[in-house]
């Protein structure tokens, strides 16, 4: 499977889905973003980071960057696109993804492990989970706070287009397991052709058990299978 | 020609930056503070002499760029 991912200036986690890809061999490529062509990829992500410093808003100026037209095109011909983190904002920023991430309700930089349930195992990225099973993933950010209106929260629900949503150790999903105010606790979304994923936790970081634990894999391996 | 924007987040949405400011406002003992949202502010100038055409491009502007419509509202003034 050919991968694709787009470094901006100030993405931070590129390396490590880089690292997390071949691991999982993938034959991967790195994209800079004044590229104006994008190699043929099954999938194209888009890492965590601080692309353009987060300058006008998160995502804002790489969601207009060169290379995201070309992104565009390919996500709406149906190739799979995964945003992480940044990615996500950039994600919405485009519009592939509706909504938006607004700061963190607590106005902290949240960087710690938190658990995560899988809503929708029924996907390309989530196959390879079981339905309701929570994972222990790592979430860094700023500005995850997922905000959305509530036409399209009502889409989301109905279509079964909410991936991950943040809870406790034992699967509560309430106001003491959302780290950030996400409406819902939403911690990952599709849309609906359910080809495109945007997600604030870091899957990537999630797949050795020397520095973390491996709940990451399955993203991965779904992806592959 | 030059113009301003100011750019708020909507009413409805949380403006956290906002209420910490309104907070510490009121704790140095400004009793008849009310309400405070935070923005943005951009001065913009364009290569325009048609005010009704410079002002269709400034807000040109901050639709694809500069607002994000979802959370925020914006407003544009000639200066």
């Amino acid at each position: 499977m050919k991968s694709s991912v787009i470094v901006f200036p100030g993405s931070n986690c590129d390396r490590d889905i880089a690292v997390a890809l071949e691991k999982m061999k993938f034959k991967n490529q790195m994209i800079w973003h004044k590229e104006t062509k994008l190699p043929k990829s099954d999938l194209i992500v888009l890492p965590g980071g601080f692309s353009y410093g987060d300058y006008l808003r998160s995502g804002a100026i790489a969601g207009k960057s060169l290379i995201i037209e070309e992104v565009i095109k390919a996500a709406k011909s149906g190739c799979l696109v995964l945003g992480i983190c940044n990615g996500f904002q950039i994600l919405t920023e485009t519009g592939l993804l509706k909504g938006t991430l607004l700061r963190n309700k607590n106005l902290k930089f949240i960087n710690k492990d938190v658990q995560i349930k899988v809503i929708n195992n029924n996907t390309k990225f989530s196959n390879k989970y079981k339905k309701n099973q929570i994972i222990k993933i790592n979430i860094a950010h700023n500005e995850g706070n997922y905000f959305t209106d509530s036409k399209h929260l009502d889409e989301l629900n109905k279509e079964n287009l909410i991936a991950f949503k943040y809870c406790d150790e034992i699967g509560n999903i309430n106001k003491d397991s959302n780290p950030n105010g996400s409406l819902e606790n939403i911690a990952g979304i599709l849309n609906s052709k359910k080809n495109i994923l945007g997600m604030m936790p870091h899957p990537e970081r999630m797949i050795d058990e020397i520095i973390s634990n491996k709940d990451g894999i399955n993203l991965f391996s779904s992806l592959l299978n | 020609m030059k113009f301003s924007v100011t750019v708020t987040l909507k009413k409805d949405v949380l403006d956290p930056q906002g209420k910490v400011v309104e907070n510490t406002l009121f704790n140095m003992g400004m009793n008849n503070l009310k309400n405070i949202r935070q923005g943005k502010y951009f001065q913009i100038e364009v290569n325009e002499s048609d005010q009704k055409t410079a002002e269709q491009k400034v807000d040109e502007m901050c639709k694809k760029l500069l607002v994000n419509l979802i959370i925020e509202d914006y407003k544009i003034s000639k200066i």
